[in-house]
């Protein structure tokens, strides 16, 4: 068969780029949509956590006995339940953050779990539980844990990486770069040094976790629950509770957010060490401040930046060091942040330093481009002060050190086709840019980078009789990935969107799916959808042309139908894939397509955001008046759900940015458990947030795609702060810029 | 747990004085009933008041309002008689949570829920708002500020309920505001809070002016210094700013969570200043 099987990018569409309904909308907004929460067995005992009182503590004994006898309780789990079976580093902290061992390392650490016939029943056991703890000195924030005397969570962790006479809460150290930094910040014509420090953030997911988990006696379990990766609850539920990964069947249920949140576990375990003990399926289903509490925000960081700038804005030397805590184990994301921090410069010499530090808080989980707005947010202040002080427009200097295809990153990598410079063009020709401003308002830009990530992808293709289309696919879909991937499926066949339908399988289904995170899915799944059309369209022109007996590469796809490749291939009428797909059973049986693959060439993603803010200067409040978003998509499937995207990212980043941070106590309590004090935006506090999608394609990709969820997310902490310091007169080194802290600095001015 | 829904304010108060548990009164829920969802509140007993139909109406009486202790925000801000006699009072209201919880809270609520961030306390305190309460001795009616004595505590005694609120009559060129400071703009919980109510005379004079603040202390604050301030001035750029100094010197406010004692002693003079100017044009005053 004669079908173009090079990779060339695709430019010409019907159906990709189109604004399709949305396949999950109906029952999203009719409650019919099926979360975590929603999921129900027969026989089903509610499972509850008891959590740490305190911010560090020495587990000397807990007795159970009295809850366990309780009427109406079926099992009670401790660490005891969890068999001290050898894992690698990594899951043994998953397993001691789901249920904590010798010692409880931050408020809300789980401690014990009951599984009882109800809520009440299981609330009151947990009250019998007791639990002897010897408090220990802790240490929340990320600089004093780094001080030599700091309290020590772990002993022996730390990394060779790490000079010996560090806190044992420093576990690795980082570098990236290249040059001579030194030397290049003598060339400058003013070098800026600050210090510059972000507080933990949640992602602020809509839904709690939720988890329903039943073991039969015959060992299988199976396991429903709001994730972003099944295949990832599986394997680690298979390790830590010692069973082999096909006895675990798990699915992924409608999710309500994610961001990154959802990449990791912390009920999932816990409820079938409770289920596999009771013999009963259990429930577990988090409260708002159980999420708080002990699922993983992102991490608080403290960074010195040193940027020399040549009097033209030429940066002649960037350095960074940045020092991340990202909880109580190992793994907080400053290695991404170090990479991340000067990616979207073109410099000479460039350094960063990045230090993983531990400390008494919940073990951080990946939140949208982890690591690399906390940089972004250190690096787009400086440059903006500096461009500022010389009295340069600020997109100007970015332009002038912008990387381009063919710049050697600041962390290693020769970028190919990017589109930086597209995104600073466009803004600055873009009317926002020259609009006016008022007393007390201030713009401010700020661009981001994002590495993006392709990984393991296993996608089937099914095509009924009728030819109807379903896409078998296994990553829960938290930003459209159905909708683009059907519509991807139905450009490769030649056929109506509303002809596929895409669905998110269970872990016995498909082969390993990598977890939705990376910006990942639209790239590597839809790259694998379209392999698996085209494998399906391989087979119906090796049938028609069985039918017609000619040769298959006489036999072309064209416009959803088999046609003969040219005269030569003799006379014959299309068939169409509905016509194909009726006599199936006659020409071989049914027709699939498949694809595997662990994707590559993602392609990175580049932002320009801008903002307009208004300051009030007695109060300190900042109000966001105006928004754009200046991103490359490479290629936008489903414009509405790009644009939410970049909506999203930048919400939640100005949400950083203003008001939300995790505040702890002199005690080492959270003292902001509850969405009343943990200040995520409502709708009111947002103006509309304009988008502008730039497309250029990523060679990477059949069709050009390039992941859109997450750099959204990495400039808007810089551009916030670069509009309000001009706004407000004072530089904002320290977010959030809440308004006790603007008021402040106002009047210290 | 026992449930009751009293049709009578007086099976309310046989219910509530014959009770020997934790017994509570039940509105709108919108504090009591997420206490209990988060396990923080336990009661033997609730006694759900919104059957008692003289206590769900807005009613006219010698001149003012009298306003039921079930009747929820949403209620009072679609009641337009109310709304323009004291606008202060109905914006502090419907300040509350969201549209939602609007359709069930109520000020009544609010108050005895003893907060000292409460929203409409310091708006119906400005007004000079009276309590009546209802006990096994009858009614009495205090003024509002007479009703929680600390956070999350009340004056009332054993068999009592709040039954209504009574906001008096308006004199003519009065008016009244409400001001909050929130880091958002909704749902949220007052930083500190401030209500000025005051009344004109023909030439834009004040005659008579009360100011009471909330979150900056540990329950409402009249500010009388403030009032007597305000009386007799016209409420000129000095006297705006000395208004400012004098409920920033009465603030007692603490540093927790959402502000420190430094910010919120500051907002509260922030506050009066433009909640003064509101209530001020709201009278049918003009600055210059």
């Amino acid at each position: 068969m004669a079908l173009d099987t090079k990779q060339d990018t695709r430019t010409e569409f019907k159906i990709v780029g189109t604004r399709v309904p949305r396949p999950d909308g109906i029952d999203k907004v009719t409650g019919r949509a099926r979360f975590g929460a929603d999921m129900s067995a027969p026989g089903m005992l509610v499972g509850r956590v008891l959590r740490s009182p305190h911010a560090h503590a020495r587990i000397v004994s807990i007795d159970t006995a009295a809850a366990a006898a309780l009427d109406g309780v079926h099992a009670v789990v401790t660490r005891a339940d969890f068999p001290d079976i050898p894992l690698d580093a990594a899951l043994a902290d998953i397993r001691d953050n789901c249920m904590a061992g010798a010692k409880a390392l931050y408020d809300g650490h789980a401690v014990a779990a009951v599984a009882a016939t109800s809520e009440s029943v299981a609330r009151q056991a947990l009250k019998l539980i007791k639990v002897d703890y010897e408090p220990l000195p802790h240490v929340t924030d990320v600089d004093r844990a780094m001080d030599p005397g700091a309290p020590a969570l772990h002993e022996g962790r730390t990394d060779e990486s790490v000079p010996e006479d560090m806190s044992p809460n420093v576990m690795a150290r980082y570098e990236f770069g290249h040059g001579d930094v030194e030397a290049g910040l003598k060339k400058a014509d003013r070098v800026l040094r600050r210090t510059y420090r972000t507080e933990a953030t949640h992602q602020g997911y809509i839904e709690p976790h939720a988890c329903l988990a039943q073991m039969g006696p015959d060992g299988q379990a199976d396991m429903w629950c709001c994730t972003q990766g099944q295949y990832m609850v599986r394997d680690t539920c298979a390790a830590i509770l010692g069973l082999r990964q096909g006895q675990v069947r798990v699915t992924a249920s409608e999710i309500g957010g994610g961001f990154g949140g959802k990449t990791t576990v912390f009920l999932e375990p816990v409820a079938l060490a409770l289920a596999r003990k009771a013999g009963r399926p259990v429930k577990m289903v988090m409260s708002r401040s159980e999420v708080l509490r002990a699922t993983g925000p992102t991490a608080s960081s403290s960074i010195d930046v040193a940027v020399g700038m040549a009097a033209d804005g030429r940066i002649t030397a960037g350095f960074a060091e940045l020092r991340y805590q990202g909880g109580a184990y190992p793994g907080s994301p400053v290695e991404l942040g170090a990479m991340a921090a000067f990616a979207p410069y073109d410099l000479e010499n460039v350094r960063t330093i990045g230090w993983d530090v531990v400390a008494n808080r919940p073990k951080q989980a990946a939140y949208r481009a982890p690591g690399a707005p906390m940089a972004a947010f250190a690096v787009e202040s400086a440059i903006d002060e500096l461009a500022r002080g010389f009295g340069l427009d600020p997109l100007e200097v970015r332009l002038r050190n912008a990387a381009r295809e063919g710049t050697r990153s600041a962390y290693g990598v020769t970028f190919p086709a990017i589109g930086l410079e597209a995104t600073l063009r466009t803004a600055r020709d873009h009317p926002h840019w020259g609009a006016p401003l008022g007393d007390n308002q201030g713009r401010g830009v700020a661009c981001g980078f994002w590495f993006n990530f392709g990984g393991n992808t296993c996608v089937s293709l099914n095509i009924a009789s009728d030819g109807t289309v379903n896409v078998t696919e296994g990553n829960p879909d938290i930003g459209g990935s159905r909708a683009s991937l059907s519509m991807m499926a139905a450009e490769e066949l030649g056929i109506p969107y509303e002809q596929v339908r895409t669905v998110i399988a269970d872990t016995a289904s498909l082969g390993l799916n990598d977890v939705t995170d990376g910006s990942r899915v639209t790239f590597a799944v839809g790259l694998a959808t379209i392999e698996a059309a085209r494998a399906a369209k391989r087979e119906m022109c090796r049938r028609v042309a069985g039918l017609w007996g000619i040769d298959e590469e006489a036999v072309v796809w064209k416009d959803g139908a088999a046609c003969p490749a040219g005269p030569n291939a003799g006379d014959h009428d299309p068939m169409t894939l509905a016509e194909i797909a009726a006599i199936a059973p006659n020409t071989g049986g049914p027709i699939a397509g498949h694809h595997e693959v662990n994707a590559e060439g993602a392609g990175v993603s580049f932002a320009t955001h801008m903002v307009d803010v208004e300051v009030d200067p007695e109060t300190g409040a900042t109000r966001v008046l105006r928004y754009t978003v200046f991103q490359d998509a490479g290629k936008a499937v489903h414009p509405d759900y790009v644009e939410g995207q970049f909506q999203g990212g930048a919400a939640q980043g100005i949400g950083w940015a203003l008001n939300e941070e995790y505040i702890y106590g002199e005690d080492g309590i959270l003292q902001n458990p509850g969405f009343l004090d943990y200040r995520i935006p409502v709708a009111s506090d947002l103006p509309m947030i304009d988008t502008v999608i730039l497309e250029i394609p990523n060679p990477g990709h059949p069709y050009g795609v390039r992941g859109v969820g997450e750099t959204s997310i990495v400039p808007p902490l810089a551009a916030i702060a670069n509009a309000v310091s001009a706004a407000a007169g004072v530089r904002m080194t320290d977010l959030p810029i809440s308004p006790p802290k603007l008021r402040r600095a106002i009047e210290t001015a | 747990m026992d449930y009751h829904a009293p049709t009578t304010l007086d099976a309310a108060v046989d219910i509530l004085a014959g009770a020997s548990g934790d017994c509570r009164v039940l509105a709108g829920g919108t504090d009591l009933l997420v206490r209990m969802r988060s396990d923080m509140a336990h009661p033997d007993a609730v006694v759900d008041i919104k059957r008692i139909a003289s206590l769900r109406t807005i009613t006219e009486e010698d001149g003012g309002w009298r306003i039921g202790a079930a009747v929820c925000g949403a209620e009072m801000g679609e009641h337009a008689g109310l709304r323009a006699a004291w606008p202060g009072v109905v914006e502090a209201a419907q300040l509350i949570g969201s549209t939602q919880v609007q359709g069930r809270a109520t000020i009544v609520g609010n108050l005895c829920n003893a907060s000292p961030a409460a929203d409409s306390v310091p708006a119906m305190v400005a007004a000079g708002a009276l309590a009546r309460i209802a006990g096994p001795e009858g009614i009495r009616d205090v003024p509002v500020e007479e009703v929680p004595t600390g956070p999350g505590k009340t004056s009332l005694g054993h068999g009592e309920l709040v039954a209504s609120i009574f906001l008096p009559d308006r004199a003519e060129r009065s008016g009244d505001a409400y001001l909050r400071f929130i880091p958002r703009t909704e749902m949220d919980i007052a930083v500190a809070g401030c209500g000025v109510s005051l009344t004109l005379d023909e030439d834009g004079g004040i005659i008579r002016a009360r100011v009471a603040l909330g979150a900056v202390g540990p329950g409402v604050m009249v500010v009388a210094e403030a009032g007597r301030m305000l009386a007799g001035s016209h409420l000129r750029e000095g006297g705006l700013q000395q208004l400012a100094t004098i409920c920033s010197a009465a603030a007692r406010p603490i540093t927790d969570k959402r502000g420190t004692e430094h910010y919120r002693t500051h907002i509260a003079g922030v506050l009066a200043r433009r909640a003064a100017v509101i209530a001020y044009a709201r009278a049918g005053g003009t600055l210059e």
